[in-house]
């Protein structure tokens, strides 16, 4: 599968009749990791779900063109904060839950779901409950179902947020990995996740708001916690979102 | 199959507290008769409607048996058509309005009420009874149902969308299994109140069953077979309860409190 870059425009969402944001344009190159980050209500899971084509209870409107000039929908994969597996399903028919959705389950999903069970390392969990599991295998099986769907765009909404330190550390590496030849367009809280993971930031700025765009750290995604520059970067990107410095569109702040 | 100590015990432990409840229950009774000295007809012993259980078992079977029928139609009609309600009510928007209030009404009806007008439209025959017994477990059925249906989170209609499922498969696979507990809930609910709607039937108006076999030993003073009657429409109802928890349990094994349970017994 070919990575898809897709570019957005003049996306805005009226909330309350406001403006949340306006006239909204960026650029997600294919096969890269685009993080979205800003404060809490800014509009980021918005934006997500308005390229996603998910509903939304406020006036908004979206322009997406892709490289290849087919529409977006169909080919986006949807990963959230909570797992969302369904509790009366097993794990692998979790992961396969796309073509059991869509009526057309064969032999050959199974076995390529029980493969990337394999890859996330549940292969042996495949026929638990999902109550049984703890939250980080739970997110593994998440992944493993939003990589079954074969989709060239990866939306995820604060996917990794709810697990501990070390587990998230780990699912970095995996979901990195995994996901190498995607586009992904994930929102964040964490300007430590943005650091390691990113090939771009996209920072929600201002009300309404506009989004500023800053360059990556260098060195290859996932990017090592360890390294001590890591921690600088950290500390500079948190003065930049705590105090919404008024920049030109694409400014390298690293 | 397995019998842990560590699974068997707990159960164990229900059963005993169980039967050392109903023994207690039934030593304050025979107490009450004895030392209080009450007529046989005002108050008859344990051990006396035992007796009747046993002499009038011909009886009881024969008026039994028409109660369970009717409480069995009523029960799946009244499952039947409150699913259906909830469907209708969470597939088409524009119903609710119409159909919400409706349902209201039909809740804030006494059963009580209803059963003489019942009674004339439908006759003293089995029809009417398996109505009362339809409408008094409708509501608490339909509605829900509804609720569970309603609450279907939305992260897991999120994903659906973005898969490609159309309105039906997401009902099939998900907003209908997402309502199971709720819907759960209702049919236990329905389990103890459909015996309560068939009795009411057979008291305002019947040839048969244990609500007219109550009456007419009522009317020959025969308190002994009205308790034998009352004692097999609680052994009834407790087994519905019973079977129909079962049932649910069978089709959610996925239930979280049970998986904790059988994960915290090394099963």
């Amino acid at each position: 599968m070919s990575a898809l870059g897709v570019r957005i425009d003049a996306a805005r969402l009226k909330f309350r009749d406001q403006w949340l944001f306006k006239d909204i344009a960026c650029e997600l190159p294919a096969g890269s990791w685009t993080c979205l980050l800003g404060r809490s209500g800014c509009g980021k899971s918005s934006l997500l779900r308005l390229i996603a084509g998910l509903p939304l209870p406020e006036t908004s409107h979206i322009a997406i063109t892709t490289d290849d000039g087919q529409p977006l929908a169909g080919r986006v994969a949807w990963m959230a904060q909570q797992d969302f597996l369904l509790p009366w399903r097993r794990v692998i028919d979790n992961v396969v839950l796309g073509p059991s959705l869509r009526g057309k389950i064969r032999r050959s999903d199974i076995e390529r779901g029980e493969a990337l069970l394999e890859s996330v390392g549940l292969a042996d969990k495949r026929h638990q409950w999902p109550a049984a599991l703890s939250g980080g295998q739970r997110q593994r099986i998440a992944l493993a179902r939003t990589l079954f769907e074969s989709a060239p765009l990866i939306m995820m909404d604060e996917p990794f947020s709810a697990l501990d330190a070390i587990t998230r550390l780990e699912l970095h590496e995996l979901a990195a990995r995994l996901l190498a030849s995607r586009t992904v367009l994930l929102v964040t809280h964490d300007p430590f996740e943005a650091l390691r993971l990113a090939d771009q930031m996209l920072i929600f700025q201002g009300h309404p708001a506009h989004l500023e765009r800053l360059g990556p750290p260098p060195g290859e995604r996932p990017r090592d916690p360890a390294d001590p520059r890591l921690n600088a970067w950290q500390a500079q990107l948190l003065h930049y979102l705590r105090h919404e410095p008024v920049a030109e569109a694409g400014d390298e702040v690293f | 199959m397995k019998f842990s100590s560590t699974t068997l015990k707990p159960r164990m432990v229900t059963s005993v507290s169980a039967l050392a409840g109903i023994g207690s229950l039934l030593l304050v009774w025979q107490a009450l008769v004895s030392l209080a000295g009450l007529p046989h007809y005002i108050l008859p012993g344990p051990l006396t409607v035992l007796g009747a259980l046993y002499q009038y078992r011909d009886m009881l079977i024969q008026h039994g048996l028409v109660t369970i029928l009717e409480i069995m139609l009523g029960f799946l009609f009244g499952i039947g058509m409150g699913m259906l309600t909830a469907l209708a009510l969470a597939s088409f928007p524009p119903l609710r309005r119409t159909l919400l209030p409706v349902l209201l009404i039909t809740q804030a009806i006494p059963i009580f009420a209803l059963a003489p007008i019942l009674m004339l439209w439908f006759g003293y025959g089995l029809l009417s009874k398996v109505v009362m017994a339809t409408l008094i477990i409708y509501f608490p059925v339909a509605s829900t149902c509804y609720d569970g249906l309603r609450q279907t989170q939305q992260g897991w209609l999120d994903l659906a969308h973005t898969m490609g499922a159309s309105k039906y498969m997401i009902l099939l696979h998900i907003r209908l299994p997402a309502a199971l507990p709720s819907l759960a809930s209702g049919l236990r609910m329905a389990a103890t109140a459909a015996p309560i709607g068939a009795v009411i039937g057979e008291w305002v108006g019947s040839s048969a069953g244990l609500g007219y076999l109550m009456l007419q030993a009522n009317g020959r003073m025969q308190t002994d077979l009205m308790f034998a009657a009352l004692l097999v429409l609680i052994v009834f109802s407790i087994a519905l309860y019973f079977a129909v928890d079962a049932l649910i349990r069978r089709l959610m094994p996925w239930n979280p409190d049970r998986i904790r349970a059988s994960v915290s017994a090394g099963e």
